[in-house]
């Protein structure tokens, strides 16, 4: 069984915390740093589970005691450029978002708009005249403080 | 013998380099794409013969002996898996291939196509195969790679939403699969799954709990068990209907196939096990309302697909040889029932140019073999005597009713879930197939894949879609056999030693 440090615990919680945090963003971008962040902190914690840090694996001659575990490294290594090229695609993909809807942002699930539609009152249907993409939740925050980018043409992107 | 383990994995691998070579020939590409996967088929059938006689197929890669190397194990679960899911592919394969032939014409070559549907089989072999819980965690990223890939190919702006869903709620799991290793590896310092049966039994039980919850949590999110479903029904339906034929057949099923590999194996209870229990009656019942409220043929089909997983479940928590044989046969039925009810799906849209229901109607006086065709796989997923859902259903009902009273309660839901799965499809029988006859709609379109609103389709769709029909109607006639290997299956996992055995020698 490996124990940690207090730092070491430290840098891990607020790396969780900080990558699940974004990761509830309204903003594709935030959740994809959150993404990278949460896969640093997934990527330490594979690494610390191998020994304290600092330590060279397998060194020579010495005393085993003092080596890191070197399968942790290994491990930590491959999921390395496992989220490294995971990460280079979800941002292609975030790009691609842009191109063709013109917007950083995640949009309602569909069951979602359907349920706020129902609820709507007759009365206010000019809100709707937008079209459905534009159903905003009213407790997000971040809806509001991003301003919607004229949408591009959507031929810009083939 | 132990080499041919590393075929199902080897193979697709090096098919897949070689499409990506051959990307100036469609039909080289699809002749190896067929060639493979056949062959990787053969290979599933013989290491079944293998394993059911005479125990797990072990090769140590590297020639590293299994503590410290990686293992690939076939037993009669893993072998099992492999064939039917590999023949499941096999038809999607022809499907997609045909499908393409019709839209695009013979001659298109795609250069991303095939190696990355090839790449997908590669994972799911190795997902099937592995001793290894890191190697697991590789097979999960190839096969999820591969299948963002094809999720997110084409799409326009409509389907970008539910494809940006599918990639960052599988990346956010796999990357709580990388921090259960992590603690796995610090509590115990293995990743081996025979090495882990012992070692994770000394741990302190408090450990032992939250490792056996972060590896729940984790599959479950891969095998959409409620409440970690709703990524499911948002993002399979926007795909072209091959490959949500064979991400609704696979993946989630890969996810079950890990959940019970590692409760059966790492953390073994004691009974019945409450917490799986209640999620499974959770999965049942909330998969089986959200298909009623539905009128998107294919989400109906996803929300079915989650009620699903929630049998599959069942047969895990019940937590016995019975249990864990039932859940293997249900796999092995619901991969092909599933698949098959989707590539339905695609052809019933090819038709009707639409995927809502409440737009279609009469079909069955213009299109009575797809009726029938909609028919088997309905009943079978409903699971109406004498088909493969009634073998499967009544495995997983005695494993219940030896189970103890909580077990049979929730063997009632199975009874109930299985109405309501029966209501749902007959709902859309009805409104599909009878009624007022409306014409269908025009393709509006051309780009988008999902939706072809023209009656192109042609007689491999048909004969892919009616062999897949075939092996759900071949395990119901093999039912015996079948069930009775499913049970040794469930009774090596209970027993653990063959597995560990055979591994650790």
């Amino acid at each position: 069984m490996i124990t940690i440090n207090v730092a070491m615990a430290v840098v891990l919680a607020v790396l969780y915390s900080v990558g699940f945090y974004l990761l509830l963003q309204r903003s594709l971008m935030r959740i994809l740093i959150g993404i990278v962040v949460l896969g640093h902190g997934a990527n330490l914690l594979l690494q610390l589970a191998g020994g304290p840090p600092a330590r060279a694996p397998v060194l020579g001659t010495a005393d085993p005691g003092t080596f890191a575990d070197p399968l942790p490294q290994a491990l930590a290594l491959t999921a390395i450029v496992i989220t490294f090229a995971l990460t280079t695609y979800l941002l292609a993909l975030g790009y691609r978002s842009w191109v063709l809807t013109g917007k950083d942002e995640v949009q309602d699930d569909v069951e979602d708009r359907r349920v706020a539609a129902r609820e709507r009152p007759e009365g206010s249907l000019e809100e709707d005249s937008t079209g459905p993409d534009d159903v905003v939740d009213p407790g997000s925050a971040a809806a509001s403080d991003e301003p919607a980018e004229p949408a591009e043409p959507a031929e810009a992107g083939r | 013998m132990s080499t041919l383990v590393t075929l199902p994995v080897l193979l697709p691998i090096l098919g897949a380099a070689l499409t990506v070579l051959a990307s100036r020939s469609a039909r080289l590409q699809r002749l190896i794409g067929i060639v493979v996967l056949t062959a990787v088929s053969a290979v599933a059938a013989v290491l079944l013969v293998a394993a059911d006689r005479a125990g797990p197929v072990v090769v140590e890669l590297g020639g590293w002996p299994a503590p410290v190397g990686i293992v690939l194990v076939a037993d009669r679960l893993s072998a099992l898996l492999l064939l039917v899911s590999t023949v499941v592919t096999l038809a999607v394969l022809v499907y997609a291939i045909d499908q393409r032939i019709t839209d695009y014409g013979r001659g298109t070559a795609s250069t991303t196509f095939h190696p990355i549907f090839l790449l997908l089989s590669t994972g799911v072999s190795l997902a099937y195969l592995t001793g290894d819980l890191f190697s697991l965690f590789v097979a999960f990223e190839i096969m999820l790679a591969a299948s963002y890939v094809l999720i997110t190919r084409r799409v326009n702006a409509a389907r970008i939403r539910s494809g940006m869903t599918y990639v960052i709620i599988s990346l956010a799991s796999s990357l709580l699969f990388l921090t259960t290793i992590a603690l796995v590896y610090a509590s115990t310092g293995t990743v081996n799954l025979a090495d882990l049966a012992a070692r994770v039994a000394e741990l302190p039980p408090g450990l032992r709990t939250l490792l056996s919850m972060m590896t729940i949590v984790t599959f479950g999110i891969k095998a959409a068990m409620v409440p970690l479903h709703f990524w499911l029904p948002d993002s399979y339906p926007n795909a072209p209907a091959p490959v949500t034929a064979l991400f609704a057949g696979l993946l989630t099923k890969v996810g079950i196939y890990a959940l019970l590999r590692t409760q059966t194996l790492v953390f073994p209870g004691n009974g019945p096990s409450a917490v799986l229990l209640v999620l499974a009656v959770l999965t049942m019942i909330v998969g089986a309302l959200g298909a009623l409220a539905q009128n998107d043929l294919n989400r109906l089909l996803s929300f079915l697909l989650v009620s699903h997983i929630g049998f599959m479940l069942f047969g895990l928590a019940v937590d016995d040889a019975r249990g864990a044989g039932g859940t293997a046969l249900y796999i092995v039925h619901h991969i092909t029932v599933q698949a098959t009810l989707f590539l339905v799906s695609g052809l019933i849209t090819r038709r009707t140019g639409t995927v809502s229901i409440e737009a279609m109607g009469g079909l069955a006086k213009r299109a009575p073999g797809l009726a029938i065709l909609f028919a088997v796989p309905a009943l079978t997923l409903a699971g109406i005597p004498p088909t493969s859902g009634f073998v499967a259903k009544l495995a997983l009902l005695q494993a219940g009713a030896d189970g103890g009273a909580a077990a049979a309660a929730v063997a009632g839901v199975v009874v109930l879930a299985s109405l309501l799965t029966l209501y749902a499809v007959v709902r859309v029988w009805v409104r599909v197939f009878w009624g007022a006859e409306k014409e269908p709609l025009p393709d509006d379109d051309p780009t988008d894949e999902l939706v072809v609103g023209t009656a192109r389709t042609s007689r491999p769709m048909y004969a892919a879609t009616i062999a897949l029909i075939a092996v759900s109607v071949a395990i119901a006639a093999a039912a015996g056999p079948l069930s009775a290997v499913t049970g040794r299956a469930g009774t090596d996992l209970m027993e653990r030693t063959p597995y560990v055995q055979a591994v650790l020698g």
